[in-house]
């Protein structure tokens, strides 16, 4: 596959805390990624450590550069877009605040207003609450929220960190649903980090399972769905 | 009645100079968490160096203009130079970096400008406003230039994207610099924004406090009393309550406590707050995260 | 090792009068006073870790209750002091109690509004009976110590020696003692402590009562020592330089109130002197130089002198 961003021997750091230990994977160039494991395996640190907001070691290529960006914003600034866990939100400003903070870096103020009607086609109850403070949305409107900033960023690479987390799984269905589309429709690449296996495996094409700080397997996300043993051993189901 | 409304609207325009300042502060807390005590000092400075320029025979709106921008510069360079490299001490290093600021420019303006007292201009000289009889032309003067700083930073920060930016800076760094925020930048804006605030206010309160080295270190104390009245992370609390502030002192002075011991009124303001009620008369409750 | 240190260094200062006389001695022994001031400070904020910038304050109720109870009362200064440190005992308490709702900053900007506001209060002409108002009050030289025979700069300069002495054991004592090492926990973990079984309220009033205490005793001696009170001496330039004196010398030390003392009396006057080549505004100048100083100690030194000489005794150890 042709890759937008590899990674080889990443490790990272809290502090003089080690948490991981060379980690190598790539993210197919339009495709979605998903990275799976354990709490605690890594997965949330793998995205911190590609933002660059821990002390990183390693090689990290993105759309074939190498990744020399020392600072999140600069990170930001090349096009990816990170939703973090816990969702990021700025929880006192309103919707729209929120929204045109996700187009800050942007220069191009019609390119701006398309995409705030595309992200408004994909998230049509961001539209109606526009003027409600961020914070009293409910959690998969955040979430929501959260995402449709991030595609204002126009990335190329989208990280998502756990969107699934403490929703309902019929949000968690819609999100997902929405996820392909705009994997498919913008032409996002997606790296993709969950706890629920079973609907990441179903979303991405490519797959690579953590286990405390480690690759310990990846491929084809069919071959990760087929793999009985693996799956049994690692994803509890 | 018209000696009350008199003391009233005095009040009323130290008190706008107490709100800008107050703005100053929390707009500096609510990025850092951080109180700066040298705000009071920088401001000092910044009327010495305006005074200066009138000496020279600057044009009083020339030299305000200049003044203003080149506080506003210095306190981006004191942001990016001085404190920015303790952002991670402990908060008892960075208050005593600010009062060691605090000391040098005090020092620096009693070197370069004497210890005298100075009178300093204003712009508004001559006839009470629309002829009314209780507002000295400069208190009224003072009183519309802090409103008009007022609905320029609330302009700034509402309206445009420099400004959003630098709310979510000070709420949510780590996210803001998800979107590609310069978190780092924000602050030395910030402290930029503070510097200049302080200079316009420093230049609306030396026609009426004159002009001397240790002319702030009153003026800031009832803008903490203010800051901390409104609700210090609270900008437009803190505005409020830097105007309440100026009018009670005002009739405490003229009228209960008399004029030498103002002072205590804003120690009192401050303890008493503190004491009753945290967060001031407009804050969020403050939740320390266990 | 320390305690020899600590005795040589108390022999020393105890035979200085022999060969210092007048203005030296005097220099000397606002060294002591200081050292007192800083020594409570330092319990407050340097081990405690709550941060006051207002203990000139104190130092002024112990300078005036002392100068009052001398001069209105006629008590003799033996028990005038410590009746003043009393008082200001309790008030530290007092405002040890409010202190406690309030983090770092909040106490910070409390403790400043009392620093500012104490001149104007001291000044007061409600007052003016006893404080005699913006003139101060002055106050007698005391009778040489224990009737023996010395001149007035001498027995005010060993009533410090002794006074500084013991307040310096008794903090030692505690430092070290169960309470010290609760003190240090409230400052670095106050909520570990809590669950530890530790009253934080309760030792963070204390010792705010304690470190007013050691400010009031400081105050008295100096009123006795300079023989007069005024409020323009006890206002936001003294709880700064005391503030400059812990950091300087060293938080959390003890040998950090003897260095921080000696800087605060010194450095001012070797300043002074620069008013030779700069002219007249250059007595402004200590204060660039406290300030400079400042930021250079949190950036290089945030330990002050003393973590300076515990670091170079680490490394003559090991040569």
């Amino acid at each position: 596959m042709s890759a937008i961003l590899s990674v080889k021997g990443l490790k990272a750091f809290y502090g003089p805390v080690e948490a991981l230990h060379g980690v190598d994977f790539e993210v197919e160039d339009g495709g979605v990624t998903a990275l799976l494991g354990a709490n605690g395996a890594g997965k949330t640190t793998t995205l911190r450590a590609i933002s660059a907001m821990i002390r990183r070691e390693g090689e990290i290529a993105f759309r074939g550069q190498p990744l020399r960006a020392r600072n999140p914003e600069d990170v930001a600034r090349l096009g990816v877009a990170h939703v973090p866990d816990g969702r990021g939100t700025f929880t006192d400003l309103t919707v729209e605040e929120n929204l045109r903070l996700g187009a800050y870096t942007r220069r191009d103020r019609m390119g701006v207003r398309d995409d705030f009607e595309r992200v408004f086609g994909y998230f049509p109850r961001l539209r109606e609450r526009i003027k409600q403070q961020a914070g009293t949305l409910s959690g998969g409107e955040q979430q929501m929220l959260a995402i449709a900033r991030a595609l204002l960023l126009k990335p190329s690479l989208l990280l998502l960190d756990e969107p699934s987390f403490g929703l309902a799984p019929l949000i968690v269905t819609e999100i997902f649903r929405i996820l392909r589309a705009i994997n498919e429709g913008e032409k996002v690449s997606i790296l993709l980090v969950e706890q629920n296996a079973h609907l990441a495996l179903e979303l991405a094409t490519h797959a690579y399972l953590l286990e405390t700080g480690e690759v310990v397997t990846g491929g084809p996300a069919s071959a990760l769905r087929a793999d009985d043993s693996i799956r049994r051993a690692y994803l509890g189901y | 009645m018209v000696e009350f409304l008199h003391q009233l609207s005095s009040g009323l325009a130290l008190g706008g100079v107490y709100a800008i300042t107050a703005l100053a502060l929390v707009m500096i807390f609510q990025a850092t968490q951080l109180v700066n005590f040298a705000q009071g000092e920088m401001a000092m400075f910044s009327t010495y160096v305006a005074w200066q320029l009138l000496q020279s025979g600057w044009s009083y709106w020339a030299a305000f203009a200049v003044t203003v921008v080149a506080s506003f510069l210095g306190g981006v360079l004191i942001e990016r130079v001085i404190v920015r490299p303790f952002a991670n001490a402990p908060v008892l290093a960075s208050v005593i970096v600010f009062i060691g600021l605090g000391f040098i420019f005090n020092a620096l303006a009693g070197f370069l400008f004497g210890f005298s007292v100075q009178s300093f201009d204003t712009p508004f000289d001559g006839r009470p406003w629309f002829g009314n009889k209780f507002m000295s032309a400069h208190e009224s003067g003072s009183v519309l230039v802090s409103l008009i700083v007022l609905a320029l930073v609330f302009a700034f920060f509402r309206f445009t994207p420099l400004g959003l930016a630098m709310r979510a800076a000070a709420q949510n760094p780590a996210s803001a610099r998800l979107v590609g925020v310069r978190v780092g930048w924000m602050l030395a804006l910030g402290w930029g924004l503070a510097a200049a605030i302080g200079a316009v206010a420093g230049m609306m309160a030396a026609p009426i406090v004159y002009l001397d080295p240790n002319m702030m270190s009153g003026l800031l104390l009832y803008a903490f009393a203010g800051a901390v009245l409104g609700g210090i992370d609270n900008p437009w609390g803190a505005v409020m309550g830097g105007y309440t502030v100026g009018i009670v002192e005002n009739l405490l002075g003229a009228y209960v406590v008399g004029q030498e011991v103002k002072l205590s009124v804003a120690l009192v303001i401050i303890v008493g707050v503190l004491v009753v009620r945290p967060q001031g008369l407009f804050g969020r409750r403050i939740v320390a995260r266990v | 090792m320390a305690r020899l240190v600590w005795i040589a260094l108390f022999a020393l200062a105890a035979v200085a009068p022999f060969w210092l006389s007048g203005y030296h001695l005097y220099q000397f022994a606002q060294v002591m006073i200081y050292a007192i001031a800083l020594l409570g400070l330092n319990l407050l904020t340097g081990f405690n870790g709550q941060l006051s910038l207002g203990h000139g304050a104190f130092f002024a109720i112990g300078g005036y209750g002392a100068a009052i109870l001398i001069v209105k009362f006629g008590l003799p200064y033996y028990f005038a002091i410590p009746l003043a440190s009393v008082i200001c005992f309790i008030a530290g308490f007092l405002f040890g109690f409010p202190a406690l709702r309030l983090g770092g900053l909040y106490l910070a900007l409390a403790t400043f509004a009392l620093a500012v506001a104490a001149p104007q209060v001291l000044a007061f002409k409600g007052f003016d009976a006893y404080t005699g108002g913006s003139q101060g009050v002055q106050v007698p030289k005391p009778d040489a110590l224990f009737g023996l025979h010395m001149n007035v700069d001498q027995s005010v300069y060993w009533l410090c020696l002794i006074v500084a002495a013991l307040l310096f054991w008794l903090a030692a004592n505690l430092v070290h003692s169960r309470i010290g090492r609760a003190l240090i926990a409230i400052r670095d973990q106050p909520i570990a402590a809590e669950t530890m079984g530790v009253d934080a309220a309760l030792f963070k009033t204390i010792t705010f009562g304690i470190s007013a205490l050691y400010a009031g005793i400081a105050g008295g001696l100096d009123a006795v020592a300079v023989g007069f009170v005024s409020p323009e001496s006890f206002g936001l330039p003294l709880s700064l330089a005391f503030l400059v004196g812990i950091v300087i010398g060293g938080l959390a030390s003890l040998p950090g109130a003897v260095f921080g003392a000696l800087f605060i009396e010194f450095v001012p006057n070797y300043a002074d002197q620069l008013t030779v080549y700069f002219g007249e505004n250059a007595k402004a100048l200590p204060g660039a130089v406290y300030g400079v100083m400042l930021i250079l100690a949190m950036a290089l030194a945030p330990s002050g002198i003393a973590g300076l000489m515990r670091s170079l005794i680490r490394m003559l150890r090991r040569a």
